[in-house]
């Protein structure tokens, strides 16, 4: 099992939280950029992965092999990189079409959601005409 | 021989290349979408038969071998899935070919549906195939990004919501798969699944578990189960409707199968899982009480899907033979029928116009046609006799009673009641849909978007389509005889997994 | 939109005398774009103009240094993708004039087809699927050269990459250029 060093774990837990902040919010801009954030948490944590050695080149001749980079994380993160780059500009072209349709690029509530609060809201009408009819009663 | 299995995954990518540069030939297109997939259909069933008959067939991409390399490896559990989603694959690309016909004329071409198509069918592929984690997250990721291309194609105003909330859950999902990966790289040193089984043997328990449930919280987010469900009759039910039934077959069932491939190879488990048990009994419930709250036909449908999953995650909860063989063959039947009802689904619309349910009515003399190819899979769906619902069903109740625990037999209660709710909400489309007044076709609500419906008309090219995936479904209960045997062989090969393992890692390269 | 934007700025410039006075010489400007003549800027474009060639030929450089070297088709691509980005900084969108005449989607197409293709390739050698194999040749003037059948991968990826920048200026650069410039472009 590969152990990470405290500074490094400290970085994770700051990337990985404030990518998660950025995820909760309404603006699919800061989404967007929770999900960067989040991408480069990830990829850190698959180089972190690669043991004691992390972070340098894993090239034949760079150095002696016992002090070389575990390359498979690398590639890993190499391939986990190009992916997020794709998504990035798909979620920008996504956020431009949304302003393009509806003027913001808020994420709105669930069709669930939303039916419940209707119903929640009809109920309450409902309860408030019926103290409402209660208190007409009582002062009569 | 073993080069057999790169088929699937390269020859789709290749030809979405070339889709893409023959973007203005809409013809070329079709043929060549249509061609590719008919060519991986045979090279499934080819895949199907070596790997039942001689065992294991693996590819060592570049030579390289297995821990470091990437294998592909088809074995049986691999290839039957493949073939089912490939044949579904097809007469979906058929029905939307007769649509796109239908609405736009012969010539008109769409430059990224086909290439995306194909993309969508490689990435599928691939996660059947792969032998280690990181490429199932490739593979995840190749779906999820054509998936995402498709759902928000050409969105409006109306669906880029639900385009949004799709998005951004895989997303997040995508990064959770990540970070498991690199923990589990972190605590054993490899990402071969095969390699990963002999590692995890020697951890102790507590990281081993919180792999195991951080896996399954990774792909109970891709496969739609109670609690991350939220997602998926959200966004699923906006798009067209071959889009729809090719996500919603397909999809989650790649989520289920990673599911099953990680927990079964890699983590060692006695027989009965209480928690999987307790999730697939709230997906269940969840999901059939949410379709009964629905007027919307596609939700419902959605939601039914959803209320499913729970069936197949049943089937793992109950971790034997008889299990697992319940769970094969349910999905075999259910890649067949969700597709085919939202295809169906595509078909009522364009004769009302509307997917509420309480604006429809009289279906059954409008067209009997769509009736009876409604009926049918949702009969199936139901469990009803002599269906293939039914035969995957029994299988499962008979492998839920076999637990013998008091868990177990709740369980199973579930299952029974989850098929009668199913059973209720398939009649409530019946009753109001079908029968009743026959009603004139609402206009299209939005004439501009490519949800073409109400035109009170269907191409022969949707309906043979159609009626092509009922056939199969019709067939997989025809077959159900040696579907059980093989599937059967498949869940003993996934409970022992030496036949994998050997084959993976013997150093032997298969075939 | 396109047309009426360039002649605007035509019309314009010959409209005043005064304006040709400090014209820059029109050899060092970028050919075949269409920002209209109050947004360009001179030393951004000459500067494209320079620039655009030697960044060609450094990614052409990391696409060979690939396999042994850092590089590669995908870090090439992007280079070669950046070498554009920054003409249409400079330039504004490309139209229909310009010298890249190819549509981004055919490009991403033969780029995916070449790098798959070079995959199976192996197999109709006996070899295993992405398997690769170098050979190395006696050039006259230039000595050994050696290459690598991954170079053919690379060359695809090379392509599809720069395709996929391409399109992207095109849908996310210049058609939200022109969707705002449109009568009543912006948000509806």
């Amino acid at each position: 099992m590969n152990t990470v060093n405290l500074t490094m774990a400290i970085v994770l837990g700051g990337l990985y939280a404030t990518g998660f902040y950025l995820l909760l919010q309404r603006s699919l801009m800061r989404v967007l950029l929770g999900i960067v954030i989040l991408g480069h948490g990830a990829n850190l944590l698959l180089q972190l992965a690669g043991g004691s050695q992390a972070g340098r080149p894993p090239m034949l001749g760079d150095a002696p092999i016992e002090r070389m980079a575990d390359p498979l994380p690398q590639a890993m993160a190499l391939t986990a990189i190009v992916i997020t780059f794709a998504l990035t500009t798909f979620l920008l072209a996504l956020a431009y079409r949304a302003w393009q349709l509806l003027g913001h690029d808020e994420v709105q509530d669930d069709v669930e959601d939303r039916r419940i609060r209707r119903l929640e809201a009809e109920l309450a009408e409902a309860d408030e005409e019926t103290e409402r009819e209660l208190d007409s009663e009582a002062t009569r | 021989m073993s080069e057999l299995v790169a088929v699937p995954v390269l020859l789709p990518l290749a030809a979405a290349g070339l889709s893409m540069a023959f973007g203005r030939f809409a013809d070329v297109q079709r043929l060549l979408g249509l061609l590719v997939l008919g060519v991986i259909v045979v090279d499934a069933a080819v895949l199907l038969y070596f790997a039942d008959v001689h065992g294991p067939l693996v590819l060592h991409l570049g030579g390289w071998a297995a821990p470091v390399g990437i294998a592909l490896v088809a074995d049986r559990l691999a290839a039957l899935l493949l073939l089912i989603s490939v044949i579904v694959m097809f007469a979906v690309l058929l029905y939307s070919i007769g649509q796109r016909i239908t609405d736009y004329g012969r010539g008109t071409a769409s430059t990224t549906f086909h290439p995306i198509y194909l993309v969508l069918c490689s990435g599928v592929s691939l996660a059947y195939l792969t032998g280690d984690l990181f490429n199932l997250f490739v593979a995840f990721e190749i779906m999820l990004a054509s998936s995402y291309v498709l759902i928000n194609r050409r969105t409006t105003a109306s669906r880029v919501r639900a385009g949004m909330t799709y998005t951004i859950v895989s997303l997040s999902s995508s990064v959770l798969f990540l970070t498991m990966i690199g923990l589990v790289y972190a605590a054993t040193g490899t990402v071969n699944l095969a390699d990963l089984a002999l590692e995890m043997g020697q951890l102790p328990p507590a990281p081993v578990r919180a792999l195991a449930l951080l896996m399954v919280i990774v792909f109970g987010v891709k496969s739609a189960m109670v609690p991350l469900h939220f997602w998926l009759p959200d966004s699923y039910p906006n798009a067209p409707a071959p889009i729809t039934a090719i996500l919603a077959a397909l999809l989650t069932k790649v989520g289920i199968y990673a599911m099953i491939r990680t927990q079964i190879l890699v983590f060692e488990r006695e027989p009965s899982w209480p928690l999987m048990l307790t999730l697939a009994m709230a997906t269940m419930i969840v999901g059939a009480l949410g379709a009964l709250a629905q007027n919307d036909l596609n939700r419902m449908l959605s939601f039914l899907l959803v209320s499913h999953i729970g069936f197949m995650l049943f089937g793992l909860g109950v971790y034997d033979i008889a299990g697992l063989t319940g769970v094969i063959l349910y999905i075999v039947h259910h890649i067949t029928v969700q597709a085919t009802l939202f295809l169906v689904s595509g078909l009522i619309t364009r004769y009302t116009g509307t997917v509420a349910l309480s604006r429809m009515g009289g279906l059954a003399k409008i067209s009997p046609l769509v009736a009876v190819l409604f009926a049918v899979p949702a009969l199936s769906l139901a469990g009803v006799p002599p269906f293939s619902g039914f035969v995957a069903k029994l299988a499962l109740l008979r492998s839920g009673i076999g637990v013998g625990t008091v868990w177990g037999y709740v369980a199973t209660g579930v299952v029974v009641l989850t098929s009668l709710l199913t059973l209720y909400a398939v009649a409530r489309v019946w009753s109001r849909a079908f029968w009743g007044q026959v009603r004139d076709p609402e206009g299209d609500p939005d004439p501009t978007d490519e949800l073409v419906v109400g035109t009170g008309d269907t191409s022969p090219g949707m309906v043979r389509a159609t009626g092509v995936l009922v056939l199969s479904t019709v067939l997989v209960a025809a077959l159900a005889g040696p579907l059980a045997e093989v599937s059967r062989r498949a869940a003993t090969d996934l409970i022992t997994g030496e036949a994998y393992r050997t084959a993976v890692l013997g150093g032997d390269s298969g075939g | 939109m396109t047309d009426s934007r360039a002649s605007d700025g035509q019309g314009e410039a010959a409209e005043g005398a005064w304006f040709h006075s400090d014209a820059p010489a029109e050899r060092w400007l970028l050919s075949g774009y269409s920002r209209d003549p109050r947004e360009r800027t001179i030393l951004l474009e000459l500067v494209a103009r320079v620039v655009f060639p030697t960044v060609i030929v450094f990614s052409v450089y990391l696409l060979f240094a690939g396999h042994y070297r850092s590089g590669g088709g995908f870090s090439g691509g992007l280079v070669a993708g950046q070498a554009f980005v920054l003409r249409y900084l400079a330039g504004g969108r490309l139209d229909d004039s310009s010298t890249v005449s190819m549509r981004p989607p055919v490009l991403i197409g033969i780029g995916l087809t070449t790098a798959v293709l070079t995959g199976l390739v192996p197999v109709l050698f006996g070899g295993v699927v992405l398997e690769s194999a170098s050979f190395t040749f006696a050039v006259p003037l230039l000595g050994k050269i050696k290459v690598v059948s991954s170079l053919f991968l690379d060359i695809g990826v090379y392509l599809l990459i720069l395709g996929v920048v391409l399109d992207l200026l095109r849908t996310l650069g210049s058609g939200i250029e022109a969707d705002i410039a449109a009568p009543g472009g912006g948000p509806r």
